[in-house]
């Protein structure tokens, strides 16, 4: 089976539901002859032309809007937004237009739109090309959020919110657009949205994280395992909304201990949602203190290289939270 | 380019093609939504609704914009005061008591919005919202679509039974939020089939046009994006119907995007939550209904002997029937289930 990378298998999903489907069709900024300015789209206006692969104009609000029009077509847009941090002019469409639509048209008008945008930091982009917005968007009832941290995860989730018929936020860790390699099958296939998957076996604690932090804290579990002796389960969420209480709950049961790892602020971050379901379902089965350990609280990702390392989680400081748990 | 319509022209106007039926049926379609909307009022008045949005005065541009459409297969994305304009498209009386007084099975939302926030997707209108020109670049989203299918061979462009184009319409006050600009900029650039029907009453609320632009006109705006622009007299049907009828053209023949700008007044305040005696005269007011478009259509279809008194006394009395019947209706009607909250939030 063929190693990619993650920006490849994102690639591949999008090549091969353009070449299946004619009501799929791509629209951003720099997504035509550019390729995407971390190339997702490499080679697709070649093959599918302007007519499939718009260039927008430099405004993310009508990027969605013009999507969710679209959407209500008939059509299956993908549209891109060039970096998480700039999804924020579009907040009005997502939030009151998308998430709305099919619940005020009682079912009349559903958006079968997916919009993509690379999130996260630690690539010395500073405050505007490193943030992590997933938290605002799981927060509402009508929008799919979905974050994968593996190519295998990623080429099938993204097929799966290309024909979701609701609206669907693929957030993707820009971080790991060529650091994270893995295994995909040539033949088509999908991961459903909503599942998240265990990634690693374990019974002394569990840790939930997504995107770049689950990739980490995979290194951090085979750390803490040769080191320590500690036995973590892994769970990596990959579906933020709609929450997969199941395998969150299911792992808890195993070990009662948790730990969530995210790289978004502290407070209020997508965290916040699991020790509280934790707390509220999984109560009986509660070991120690349930924790997330995060990004400080600061308003965004410093640029000097120092201030950045010290705001990124990373696998040696999942390391040491995982220690300090499993010691309670 | 702006121009000021109608332009002068040695060729028919569209509107001279219009059967003597056609010209009734548009002036029953005007009647309809002002006697509809004086009703609502009177129930807001009872204390039997809890809200009303009045489209009175707007009746001229908004039944020509229908009637120069392809009306039902068209795209509508309209905003809260297009009474008028959905009634013509085919939502019916009925439909929006029962939105009035948030009934079961109410047709837009299921009795989730407002009333006035339109949607009825076997006539192709959209889904209404309450934050304004949101529909402007959704709109502009729909022509995209068209255009696509068209230049895919998803759908040929002479087929009739298919949209062949988006209208979209709203307030002058609302042309200064963001998403309008945007949603032009888009039709200019991709040269879409798209038609925007700004109707300038000169009051956003309470706030007039002096305060939300620096321009007489926001037609003046369309050459900044590439488009056709149209100033045209919102209270005269016919020259309305002009005016969007070779828009209509344009868009179909792709030609590419018109901005139309009718000029109309509001002669009630904003909503039933609104008093307007703050902030404007009732002389202004009282000026304004002498040249309701009503009124104006009326005297121009008795003049030329296609509305006779008793046709409009039969009208009158059909009006009132229907509206009776849509509120007897709308009043025994039941509630939806309080559980149908929690319907409705992800599509299968």
């Amino acid at each position: 089976m063929p190693e990619i990378t993650l920006i490849d298998a994102i690639r591949e999903a999008l090549d091969e539901e353009l070449a299946r489907d004619s009501r799929v069709f791509i629209t951003g900024e720099d997504v035509g002859p550019r390729g995407g300015v971390f190339r997702a789209t490499m080679g697709l206006y070649d093959k599918y032309g302007p007519n499939r692969i718009v260039d927008s104009p430099l405004a993310e609000l009508s990027i969605v809007g013009i999507g969710i029009g679209a959407a209500m077509a008939g059509l299956l847009p993908v549209c891109e937004i060039q970096f998480a941090d700039f999804i924020h002019p579009a907040f009005n469409q997502i939030v009151n237009e998308a998430a709305k639509m099919y619940y005020r048209s009682n079912g009349q008008w559903p958006v079968p739109l997916t919009i993509r945008a690379p999130y996260g930091g630690g690539i010395g982009g500073g405050l505007y090309h490193s943030q992590s917005v997933e938290a605002f968007f799981s927060h509402v009832p009508g929008l799919k959020v979905v974050i994968p941290s593996t190519p295998y995860d990623a080429k099938g989730l993204l097929k799966s919110a290309i024909h979701d018929p609701n609206p669907v936020l693929f957030f993707e860790p820009k971080k790991g657009y060529r650091a994270i390699k893995g295994e995909v099958p040539t033949d088509d296939y999908t991961i459903p949205i909503g599942p998240a998957s265990v990634t690693r076996q374990g019974s002394d604690l569990t840790v939930y994280a997504y995107g770049m932090m689950a990739y980490y804290t995979l290194q951090a579990a085979e750390t803490v395992a040769a080191e320590d002796g500690i036995s973590c389960e892994v769970v990596d969420l990959r579906t933020l909304l709609p929450v997969d209480k199941v395998t969150i709950l299911d792992s808890f049961k195993k070990t009662g201990k948790a730990l969530i790892v995210h790289e978004d602020n502290h407070t209020m971050g997508y965290g916040a949602e699991v020790a509280a379901i934790l707390s509220d379902e999984g109560f009986e089965f509660m070991d120690g203190p349930i924790r997330r350990f995060t990004a400080p609280d600061v308003p965004a990702v410093p640029f000097s290289h120092p201030m950045q390392e010290f705001f990124m989680p990373n696998p040696d400081k999942i390391a040491q939270a995982i220690r300090d748990l499993a010691a309670y | 380019m702006t121009t000021h319509s109608p332009a002068e022209k040695t060729t028919a106007r569209p509107s001279e093609n219009l059967s003597p039926q056609t010209l009734l049926d548009m002036f029953w379609a005007m009647l309809i939504s002002r006697r509809l909307d004086e009703r609502s009022w009177a129930l807001h008045r009872q204390g039997k609704i809890a809200f009303h949005i009045s489209g009175m005065g707007h009746e001229g541009s908004q039944v020509a914009a229908a009637f120069a459409i392809n009306r039902g297969v068209d795209y509508v994305h309209s905003y809260y005061r297009d009474l008028a304009l959905v009634l013509a498209l085919g939502v019916t009386p009925h439909e929006f008591m029962i939105s009035l007084f948030g009934k079961a099975d109410e047709y837009s939302s299921g009795g989730r919005q407002m009333p006035s926030h339109w949607s009825k997707r076997s006539v192709n209108l959209l889904s209404s919202s309450s934050p304004v020109a949101t529909q402007v670049p959704q709109a502009a989203g729909l022509a995209f679509a068209i255009k696509y299918k068209w230049d895919n061979k998803l759908v040929d462009p002479n087929d009739d039974t298919q949209p062949r184009l988006t209208l979209t319409c709203l307030g002058e006050g609302s042309t200064s939020q963001g998403e309008w600009h945007e949603g032009m900029n888009w039709a200019g650039v991709h040269n879409l089939p798209f038609i925007c029907l700004v109707q300038n009453n000169m009051y956003a609320i309470s706030e007039p046009t002096s305060e939300q632009m620096a321009v007489s006109n926001v037609a003046d705006r369309a050459p900044a994006y590439g488009l056709h622009g149209v100033v045209v007299d919102g209270n005269d049907i016919l020259a309305s119907y002009d005016a969007l009828k070779e828009a209509v053209e344009r868009a179909y023949n792709g030609q590419g995007a018109s901005l139309i700008e009718a000029k109309t007044y509001r002669v009630t305040p904003h909503s039933s939550d609104d008093d307007d005696r703050s902030y404007r005269s009732r002389e202004e007011v009282e000026e304004w209904k002498h040249k309701d478009p009503i009124g104006r259509f009326q005297r121009f279809l008795t003049e030329r002997g296609v509305l006779t008194q008793a046709k409009l006394d039969e009208f009158e009395a059909r009006a009132r029937q229907t509206i009776d019947e849509a509120q007897r209706a709308a009043e025994a009607a039941p509630y939806p289930p309080e559980e149908y909250a929690l319907e409705r939030v992800y599509a299968d």
